[in-house]
């Protein structure tokens, strides 16, 4: 029998249509392929900054996410109780002119009465401008939850954070230590980046107390205790100092570790940077021996000279580090048993470190001209970089943690230099060229500025005389003074109790909160559903939009049914999160490359016609009329000063880039560009960024900046001292007297370690978190019918000290205790694990009526949520107090504190607490998926 | 054609680096996307939404815990596997229909669908799992090496590999012949040590995994102690070596 | 592996029905007209019915007949030759027999000849596979032809015959499932070499790639317990053998005839059952099975 005559080249499909993936926070570009207009494949576009061709499990599964049965079909009205799912469909209009006849009152008495908050939202730019229209303070995304204390202390300290801000340079790097990262932000890159250092041959380090993912591939797994990884960094920066391992002339001339800190206890001063009389550091110049403003032309700082000014003291920062670090209480052998690393192990990585970054260093030869007018004949590399997310900052010691992680990266040279860790456009930024955070609300105005941003002291806190907070979530107050992303984690508790006040509408854009989005969720379905003695919600309208029936939608009173991925309009902006890369500024569109086949709206579009509706300034015209169609409309034709609008290409007549007027034609520029606009920093100007004025000048006529803003690295975060001053009794303004300690132990302007503050609980010894698998985005991957097949359920993964102590087997359950709650649920043994911790796999649980699952789906028989036992709230000291769980500088979450106990039992017909199933608002499933388009 | 070629013109295969996996389970559902859209009956899924979700894969990603012997830390590996595209392919010579083949040109043992009986003897003589089922359609799924990718030219030139190695984010994938001991693969599998699974199986598989590197085996102290040779016990001292320090620079 | 029950009714219907047309093939018992037509009509629904009951096991038994294309490297196809033939060359030799009263010797020990090795091709197929290492072993040739021929001498009516052959088949299956445990146990194949991860320390499977089952681990991931094997064996040689051997040396009677001849079919399917279910497939080192 002969061979089969095969045809080995089939028509691949009708069309590719180009647009940007939205399977989770990484914006890769992909290539839509259509057959009979319809999607049939989809897979990476190899022109595209971010991914190069390459997709993940997600994206390759995007086509099982356009098609899911869980999505909307039209808005709806809540027809049963909150909770219970029953709704019934209602026309677009009926539902805008329900919002407007809620929210349009709400503007013209008291705006702060609206609270919005948004989930996944990649458009922030666009509703924070929104909701400053409307004049709410209430608005904020969910960066507070999620990993603010990573953003935050970068930006204080280098004016740029990792997230998918930066990127080590992964072409130079020689050694490369991970700290725990969720898989969802940098997510192609970071692997791309690991699979170019390993064919390389460069060392990777992690340190993570899980050894999966990027830590199964690293050379070296670094099984550290969880919330301890401050104290390990800071041993290192010990060992580093100690031997001299650091480069004097990156600090000396970049940083501010040659500024003058008064150093007199007792002055009013103490601690704050001596400054010129237009606000400069002064540092002293070695030509002179003198003070000298930081960046005067030629200026050279001296790292050791001191000053009396005023009869005080001042004292270079660098001096205040030695006294810091070099003391017994970072050496490895003392902090060996917190971190749970051997002493022997840490100076080995340290000296690795020191080896490398000093022994290895790298030369370009490329000149430079830095901000002091001094031109260098070459660039500097030091090749180690480092890379971290929420496993450093999501806990109650994460800033400071996340700013000592910055420390170490800076006294060895090696941010923006060649081999180390790289900004991407619109940073580097320092936190003094970001806005200040406004919440002055008026009837009928809007607010008096951005919602968020960064303070730089008490006076910039958004609090009243009383010290009461103004915005409902309580960012910006004296609990969390420097909470720049809000505090979405908050809102619904809050708003419950009505403290700082009551609210009447609760907005929210794709964030399950009645799920996987809060802690403590059980309690929050509760908040969601107590009525006061009138028999009205506590939370009097709740107002969701989402593409999918998420657990969330049956806890609103009015759904605004969102669009897939694929059916919509996106800007990724330079104005906000964009897709740029280390070495060029990128920006991004989707557009539907099918339109829907159901009554729903892109959440963007909506709130243009509200925003005409409710006749908010920026969405109306002269005349009062609506001024933009729809999101694409306002996409291209939106301007935020003139030249500057939500996407940089294609401006003008299509041939100005960075600035210019808009170009109604710019939308369908992108398209042919693959949905990606790309503008590459040159050579000389692709390191030290912060001080490099070809950057500067670069970065002025691309639009990122309106003049230079050269500036030095901040090791002293003066922000932090002052908060401290206040706390002190040196300020106008005081913090409330049971805060006054806290702000001395944790708000030191150096960065330190102290325990996170759930350690205390003797009853609770193991640490217990949640990892996101790469294979799934937040709750969004159950509905999906290939990627529920990997994870289906998520069992609670034991060390083998902890399993071989309560005796499991396989197929076991635990119940697990925390402080606040308990969870039942299956336990499987896992050995590459550090001794004292558990872990699960995160918003794999569902609940039973959610997302289009059977009742009987292993997500919700099997699988279980942490958030359970997690409480956004600390257990009651004795103190008469409840403190919050979650960072007291930026009030981000602290997920990661947790601590519980584990107990086998019987196992239990399903994972418990077991809610009842929520009627699902959409039509059941098919029972067999057979996806082919073509024949 | 039951019968194996005695010879195949090329012998196209996978190199998987088992030191690179990341275990994303990219090249799972890129496989599942092309596969369902391409080359015979779509890859269907069987009670997709409900309590027992079964459907057809060509490619899924295994994990393995290793315990060394001293007292090192366990590691773990994510191991994806695929049909190996063996020499001596048992599957295709128990085919009673012929459906199964290896094709003379490269070497990639295919199922004829419109021949498959659905008699699942195949997947019984295959020790590594490479063939499937089709739940719905009933025919015997397996990888195609992306025949219908590999050689497709309506595709540009870049994207004629297989689906699978075109996303591997970690780039852990390579496609190519092995049979040419030039090409990329052949000088990976040389210069790696690149391996088979179940040699003693006899099957002759033409992928090949490369080892991971050894792990957790940073320097001892002694040879890097010069690095962190103090300058100063104490800040003081710190101090006084800094100034040192900066007389020399400047 | 999985016991399907189609395949488990096949191989036992079908060895026994073969073992019978064996036996008449070679002229026990010699019997005409209606007789023959009783025993001949056993046979083949034994047989053929076994063989359709297989079918029920295909994913397309439409195209069932494109089975018989492979019969130089498969012996799936060469099974179904050796079927069609047997039933054939019996076929002839039973119409003549029946309604013509003409045995034809040759005819017969061809037709027997191909029941037999219909009944060693069966076995072959699973003994071919080097995949499951209990199958991979001299006894199931062995075995199922010993079973069709025991079973076939019991439905023959061949008492004298069957009856200390029963005593050898007992012995020979208790030494055969002795022997495929060693063989099992001595199996090359490990998750070390499965992995190659053998020489960095002891391998363990972690996660399996979904958290679903799949066709591999429905079909071929399924293990008995050890205890329960155990007693299925001492279940299986009870009915299989001891119940028609104390059944044939009392004094005969139709009805304990009869009883000896179910009792061993059901022993025979619990054997099945247990060849299936004993075995363990390979490809269950790497899910950790």
């Amino acid at each position: 029998m002969p061979q089969p005559k095969l045809d080995t080249s089939p028509k691949v499909s009708d069309e590719i249509r180009k647009t940007t993936c939205y399977m989770c926070a990484c914006r890769c570009g992909i290539n839509v392929h259509m057959k009979e207009g319809k999607v049939a494949y989809i897979e990476g576009n190899k022109d595209h900054p971010v991914n190069q061709g390459v997709l993940c499990a997600k994206g390759s599964a995007g086509i099982m996410q356009h098609l899911s049965p869980a999505r909307l079909r039209a808005p709806m009205k809540r027809v049963g109780p909150r909770g219970s799912g029953e709704f019934e469909e209602i026309t677009w209009e009926e539902a805008l002119e329900t919002a407007v006849s809620w929210l349009k009152p709400l503007r013209e008495t008291d705006p702060t009465k609206l609270a919005f908050f948004t989930g996944r939202d990649q458009s922030q730019s666009f509703t924070s401008f929104w909701a400053q229209g409307y004049g709410t303070p209430n608005y904020a995304a969910h960066g507070g939850f999620c990993s603010v204390n990573m953003a935050a202390a970068g930006i204080y300290t280098m004016g740029g954070a990792f997230w998918e801000f930066g990127q080590p340079d992964w072409d130079r790097t020689k050694l490369f230590m991970l700290f725990g990262v969720a898989e969802d932000h940098d997510s192609n890159p970071i692997k791309m980046g690991l699979g170019k250092l390993k064919e390389r041959g460069a060392r990777v380090i992690g340190v993570n107390p899980i050894r999966t993912g990027y830590n199964a591939i690293a050379d070296d797994w670094v099984g550290i205790t969880p919330g301890t990884d401050g104290l390990f960094i800071l041993s290192l920066v010990h060992c580093l100092m100690k031997a001299g391992r650091i480069d004097l002339d990156y600090l000396a001339r970049l940083t501010d570790a040659p500024c003058l800190v008064n150093a007199e206890e007792g002055s009013d001063a103490f601690g704050l940077i001596l400054r010129d009389e237009a606000g400069k550091a002064l540092v002293i110049d070695g030509r002179t021996g003198k003070p000298a403003a930081f960046d005067g032309e030629g200026v050279e700082p001296d790292l050791s000279g001191s000053w009396r000014h005023a009869g005080f003291t001042h004292r270079p920062v660098l001096h205040h580090m030695a006294e810091r670090y070099l003391t017994d209480e970072y050496a490895p052998e003392t902090v060996a048993s917190k971190v749970g690393i051997d002493a022997t192990r840490i100076r080995a990585i340290a000296a690795d470190i020191a080896r490398v970054a000093f022994d290895e260093a790298i030369e370009l030869d490329r000149e430079w001209t830095d901000f002091r007018g001094v031109t260098h004949k070459k660039m500097i590399g030091r090749p180690v970089a480092f890379h971290a997310m929420r496993g450093i900052s999501a806990h109650s010691n994460g800033f400071q943690t996340c700013r000592a992680l910055h420390l170490l990266q800076i006294i060895l040279g090696s941010v923006e230099v060649p081999g180390g860790f790289r900004f991407k456009p619109p940073y580097p930024k320092p936190a003094t060229a970001h806005p200040k955070p406004h919440a002055n609300a008026q009837p009928g105005k809007p607010l008096d500025g951005p919602h968020l941003g960064f303070v730089h002291g008490p006076d910039d806190l958004l609090i009243d005389d009383d010290n009461n907070p103004k915005r409902i979530d309580k960012a910006f107050s004296w609990e969390n003074p420097m909470s720049s992303h809000g505090m979405m984690h908050m809102v619904i508790s809050n708003a419950h109790a009505g403290d700082p006040y009551k609210i009447d509408t609760l907005m929210l854009y794709m964030a399950n909160m009645a799920w996987n989005s809060s802690m403590n969720t059980s309690s929050v379905m509760q908040m969601l559903t107590d009525t006061d003695d009138s028999g009205e919600y506590v939370i009097p309208r709740i107002i969701y939009s989402d593409a999918y029936s998420s657990e969330m939608v049956a806890y609103a009173d009015l759904i605004l049914p969102d669009t897939t991925y694929l059916e919509r309009h996106d800007c990724i902006s330079l104005l906000d999160r964009p897709i740029c890369e280390a070495g060029a500024a990128a920006d991004a569109i989707r557009w539907p490359v099918v339109e829907p086949d159901r009554d729903v709206r892109g959440f963007q579009s909506v709130l243009c016609d509200l925003g005409g509706r409710l006749g908010l300034p920026g969405f109306t015209n002269e005349d009062g009329s609506t001024k933009y169609a729809n999101y694409a409309d306002y996409i291209q034709n939106h301007e935020r000063k003139p030249g500057i609008g939500p996407l940089a290409g294609w401006r003008g007549d299509g041939e100005d880039h960075g600035r210019g007027k808009p170009n109604p034609d710019q939308i369908e520029k992108y398209k042919e560009n693959g949905s990606f606009w790309i503008s590459h920093i040159p050579e000389e100007a692709e390191f030290y960024k912060p001080w490099n004025m070809a950057y500067q000048d670069w970065a002025v006529k691309t639009g990122i900046f309106d003049a230079p803003t050269p500036y030095i690295f901040s090791l002293w975060c003066e922000p932090l001292r002052k908060f401290q001053l206040a706390a002190e009794g040196k300020h106008r303004r005081q913090p409330p007297e049971r805060l006054k300690a806290q702000y001395a132990e944790t708000m030191d302007p150096l960065p330190i370690w102290y325990p996170p503050f759930s350690d205390t609980d003797q009853r609770f010894t193991v640490h217990a978190l949640t990892q996101r698998p790469m294979a799934m985005y937040h709750s969004w991957g159950s509905q999906n019918a290939w990627l529920r097949q990997i994870h289906g359920r998520n069992p609670l993964y034991v060390p083998t000290k902890i399993w071989d102590a309560n005796g499991f087997t396989e197929g076991d359950w635990a119940r697990v205790t925390s402080p606040h709650g308990e969870i039942t649920v299956p336990v499987m043994h896992m050995a590459a694990l550090n001794e004292n911790t558990v872990w699960t796999w995160n918003a794999i649980g569902k609940r039973k009526g959610a997302w289009a699952l059977d009742k009987d789906a292993p997500e919700a028989t099997k699988g279980f949520l942490l958030n359970h036992i997690i409480h956004e709230l600390l257990p009651a000291k004795g103190d008469g107090l409840r403190w919050s769980n979650s960072d007291p500088i930026t009030g981000q979450a602290a997920w990661f504190d947790l601590r519980v106990k584990i107990e086998k039992v019987a196992a239990p017909k399903e994972s418990l607490p077991a809610h009842p199933a929520q009627k699902s608002p959409v039509p059941e499933a098919p029972q067999t998926v057979k996806q082919k388009v073509g024949s | 054609m039951t019968s194996l070629p005695t010879h195949t013109e090329k012998t196209l295969g996978l190199v998987i680096d088992l030191d690179t996996c990341v275990g994303c389970h990219a090249c799972v559902t890129a496989c599942k996307g092309w596969n369902t859209e391409n080359y015979g009956a779509p890859l269907a899924d069987t009670d997709a939404y409900g309590a027992e979700p079964v459907g057809s894969f060509l490619n899924r990603i295994h994990s393995y815990e290793v315990q060394p012997e001293n007292d090192a830390p366990a590691q773990l590996f994510h191991f994806p596997k695929s049909c190996l595209h063996c020499a001596d392919a048992p599957c295709v010579t128990v085919c009673p229909t012929g459906a199964s083949y290896k094709r003379v040109e490269d070497g990639i043992v295919l199922v004829n669908e419109s021949d498959c009986i659905g008699c699942g003897l195949c997947a019984w003589a295959c020790p590594y799992g490479a063939r499937e089922m089709d739940p719905v359609e009933k025919v015997m799924k397996k990888c195609t090496l992306c025949v219908d990718r590999i050689y497709n030219e309506n595709m540009p030139e870049e994207d004629r590999q297989p689906a699978c190695v075109r996303t591997c984010p970690a780039g852990a994938r390579h496609f190519g012949d092995l049979s040419d001991p030039d090409s990329d693969v052949s000088r990976l599998v040389a210069e790696r040590g690149g391996f088979d699974l179940m040699p003693e199986q006899g099957t002759g598989p033409v992928n090949k995994y490369l080892p991971p590197r050894p792990k957790d085996e940073i320097p001892e102290f002694d040879i890097l102690s010069p690095y962190l040779a103090p300058v100063a016990e104490e800040p003081q001292g710190f101090l006084r070596w800094l100034d040192k320090t900066l007389e020399r620079v400047s | 592996m999985h016991p399907a029950p189609s395949i488990i009714l096949f191989s036992s219907l079908s060895g026994l029905g073969f073992g019978l047309l064996t036996m008449l093939g070679l002229g026990f018992p010699d019997v005409s007209g209606w007789v023959a037509f009783v025993f001949f009509a056993l046979g083949f629904a034994l047989a053929g019915g076994g063989l359709i009951s297989a079918t029920f096991h295909l994913g397309h038994p439409e195209r069932a007949l494109k089975s018989f294309t492979q019969w130089r490297s498969s012996w799936l196809s060469r099974e179904a030759w050796a079927a069609a033939g047997a039933m054939a060359v019996l076929g002839v030799y039973a119409i003549l027999i029946i309604f013509f009263d003409n045995r034809v010797p040759v005819l017969g020990w061809i037709g027997a000849a191909l029941s037999l090795l219909t009944v060693f091709t069966t076995s072959m197929i699973y003994t071919q596979l080097k995949t499951v290492p209990r199958w991979n072993h001299w006894s199931p040739p062995v075995l199922f032809m010993a079973y069709a021929i025991v079973g076939g001498l019991l439905l023959a009516g061949q008492v004298g015959v069957a009856t200390p052959l029963l005593v050898a088949l007992g012995v020979l299956q208790v030494v055969a499932w002795v022997d495929q445990e060693k063989k099992e146990a001595a199996s090359d194949t490990t998750l070390a070499t499965a992995t190659g991860l053998g020489n960095i320390g002891s391998v363990r499977a972690f996660e399996a790639p979904h958290t679903g089952g799949n066709y591999l681990t429905h079909e071929m991931a399924f293990r008995v317990g050890r205890k329960h094997a155990q007693s299925l064996k001492i279940i299986s040689l009870i009915f299989a053998v001891v119940l028609p051997f104390v059944l044939l040396i009392l004094p005969f009677h139709h009805l304990f005839a009869a009883v000896a001849v179910l009792s061993h079919l059901a022993g025979v399917a619990a054997q099945r059952w247990l060849f299936f279910a004993e075995a363990k497939h390979v490809v269950s080192l790497y899910y950790g099975r």
